[in-house]
């Protein structure tokens, strides 16, 4: 998809002749290159525009009856103000190392159930032993009691 | 695309990979009891995986879409890399013994690095370069910091652990360089994008060279890449060293060799003078900061430095007959090192390991054999004639003086003269000082099977040396697209 408004500097812009004749052309050269951009900023504005729109709209809509529980920001389970060298358990890193293994795995499955028909039978060969790797990971974690919590 | 590529010259590695992955569940089923049984199994799998190499590896074969590459250069390399594990994992049973710390993960880890060194050595691209190196990588982390009820292995572990990930990020950086500037990361379509800019490369390229250099020689532990490898080398359990010292640092150097020769063959005169420097600073500073160590550990890990910087002087000459050096000298460092560590693995006192020098004081009275293999690895490492330490250096010399490359031998040589010092140091402790408290006289019979034989390699090279000179030349030539 292509917006066409590199087309701009081209057409619409007699007021350029009002510029001396070199520095014209480097002008020319430079905004070309910057209208490929020219999507992206209308995006931006968008983005803020809509996000500002939505706020707006729900400071004035929803009713509003604040107390300290609504007002404290939420973060899964922990204060979220306190003294940063607090200690916790190190079996969560563990519990988060072993989701991002699986986490990753899914990652890899996307691109290749996407690209299957090209890839061939090596391709669907190699995603299988990937996957039995996994597995042989999985049990040798599920033997050495990772998963139990206690 | 769509048929399945050609497995065969990654057979050995494909066997390796499917053994531990079984060796992985019998162990978490059956559990540590079961541990001396997976290291046997694991000294057996290498073995077989060194027969499928020798015996059925292509001579000249590159597959699965140009990643892997099979020829004699990598059957010689990898020959060594199976060796070198294989020596170290028997060396580590008699430790475990000892120290009652068996798992059965380590000899799984010492595999898994093993696949990682053969997949470096074959390496025919960038990125199977970095899976290789990444894969050879990780598990050194883990066996570093394999007794994590002791400070200093933790410490061996996390500092290797830090400043390795840096030099990958080095490499890395340099890697995508040179893949930004020349649109491939295959060896071959490097070589030939080089070779079109050849004189005058784009400034990216050097610094992509640099980068990727820095890298491996991290790896190969050479100055000013080095700083990891004391502290690594004395933190590490005794048996994990050996590992260390023996095969990564070999695969390391058939990497660094195999990428400077092949897609950086254009390139030689940018990259003479980094090797060059990396030489001459390796040589100097491993040879004067050995000096005053008193851990014979640190002593191995800056005695490793200088005989990677005697190495790297046959690279620099950076013709055949120079690689050749560098297989001759990698072969022999290899059964050198090997055989030193069977010994450090043996000094006990009161059944708890030492590892002082002044430790070995006396050590003629109390064991005259195993002194005399020390003296003999001492000797050689020192570069005495007729031992093989000896051959290891006059190739690379002769390779650097017949390159034109006169400063570098000659420096070289006054190195080495220094380095002898601390060698014969340790002979003169052995043999003409009294021992404070005696080693221990319990020898473990692999231990003595693997120094007996190091030992006889390195004293009877000199007779019948033509195997493994003419292995080297073959796998050299071959690496230069002869043969």
């Amino acid at each position: 998809m292509y917006f066409g408004f590199g087309g701009i500097c081209s057409h619409g812009s007699q007021w350029l002749l009002l510029i001396p004749a070199r520095a014209r052309q480097g002008f020319i050269r430079l905004t070309s290159f910057l209208a490929e951009y020219l999507p992206i900023l209308v995006f931006f504005f968008i983005a803020f525009g809509l996000a500002g729109f939505i706020l707006l709209a729900s400071w004035i809509i929803a009713p509003q009856h604040p107390d300290t529980e609504k007002l404290s920001p939420y973060e899964c389970g922990f204060e979220p103000f306190e003294d940063s060298r607090g200690r916790f358990d190190v079996r969560f890193y563990l519990v988060a190392l072993l989701f991002i293994i699986f986490d990753l795995e899914v990652a890899f499955l996307f691109p290749w159930a996407v690209a299957l028909g090209d890839i061939g039978l090596f391709g669907f060969w190699s995603m299988v032993f990937f996957l039995g790797v996994l597995t042989i990971g999985f049990i040798y974690e599920w033997r050495k009691g990772a998963l139990e919590w206690e | 695309m769509n048929g399945l590529p050609n497995f065969l010259p990654a057979l050995p590695e494909i066997f390796l990979v499917l053994t531990v992955l079984g060796l992985i569940v019998y162990g978490a089923i059956k559990g540590e009891a079961e541990s001396r049984f997976i290291g046997y199994i694991a000294v057996l799998a290498l073995v077989v995986a060194q027969v499928l190499e020798m015996s059925l590896s292509p001579a000249h074969s590159v597959t699965f879409n140009g990643l892997f590459q099979s020829d004699r250069y990598s059957i010689y390399m990898k020959s060594l890399v199976l060796l070198g594990s294989a020596l170290s994992l028997i060396l580590s049973f008699d430790f475990q013994d000892h120290e009652k710390s068996e798992r059965f993960e380590y000899p799984i880890f010492v595999l898994f690095a093993t696949i990682g060194m053969m997949m470096m050595i074959s390496a025919n691209d960038l990125i199977s370069l970095y899976v290789g190196l990444e894969l050879q990588s990780l598990p050194l982390y883990v066996l570093a910091a394999m007794r994590r009820d002791t400070v200093k292995s933790s410490e061996a572990g996390l500092k290797y652990f830090v400043l390795g990930a840096l030099s990958s990020g080095l490499l890395l950086y340099g890697a995508s360089l040179l893949y930004g500037f020349t649109g491939t990361t295959e060896f071959s379509g490097l070589a030939a994008a080089f070779s079109e800019s050849s004189g005058h490369p784009p400034l990216g390229v050097i610094f992509g060279l640099v980068f990727l250099l820095s890298g491996l020689a991290f790896k190969i532990s050479a100055v000013p890449f080095h700083m990891w490898t004391p502290d690594v080398y004395e933190g590490a359990p005794t048996p994990v060293t050996a590992f260390f010292a023996a095969a990564p640092k070999i695969a390391a150097m058939a990497l660094l060799v195999r990428v400077l020769v092949g897609p950086m063959g254009p390139l030689t005169a940018q990259w003479t003078q980094i090797i060059v420097f990396l030489s001459l600073a390796s040589m100097i500073l491993g040879s004067f900061a050995a000096l005053n160590q008193t851990n014979i550990k640190r002593l191995m890990a800056y005695s490793s430095i200088a005989h990677v910087g005697f190495a790297l002087v046959g690279l620099a000459a950076g013709n055949v007959d120079g690689v050749r050096g560098v297989l001759i000298y990698m072969t022999i460092y290899l059964f050198m090192t090997i055989g030193t560590f069977a010994i450090i693995l043996n000094m006990r006192q009161h059944n708890r390991m030492v590892e002082n020098i002044d430790d070995l004081a006396g050590l003629s009275k109390t064991h005259p054999m195993m002194a005399a293999a020390m003296a003999i690895f001492m000797f050689s490492m020192a570069g005495i004639p007729p031992l093989a330490g000896f051959f290891g250096k006059l190739y690379v010399f002769l390779a650097a003086v017949n390159a034109g490359l006169y400063t570098l031998a000659i420096i070289g040589v006054l190195t080495s003269v220094v380095g002898a010092f601390y060698y014969i140091r340790i002979i003169k402790l052995m043999y003409f000082d009294k021992p404070h408290e005696p080693i221990d006289r319990k020898v473990g019979r692999d231990n003595a099977i693997i120094l007996t034989a190091t030992a006889l390699f390195i004293l009877l090279f000199f007779i019948y040396p033509r195997p493994i000179i003419s292995a080297a030349t073959v796998a050299s030539t071959s690496l230069f697209g002869g043969g």
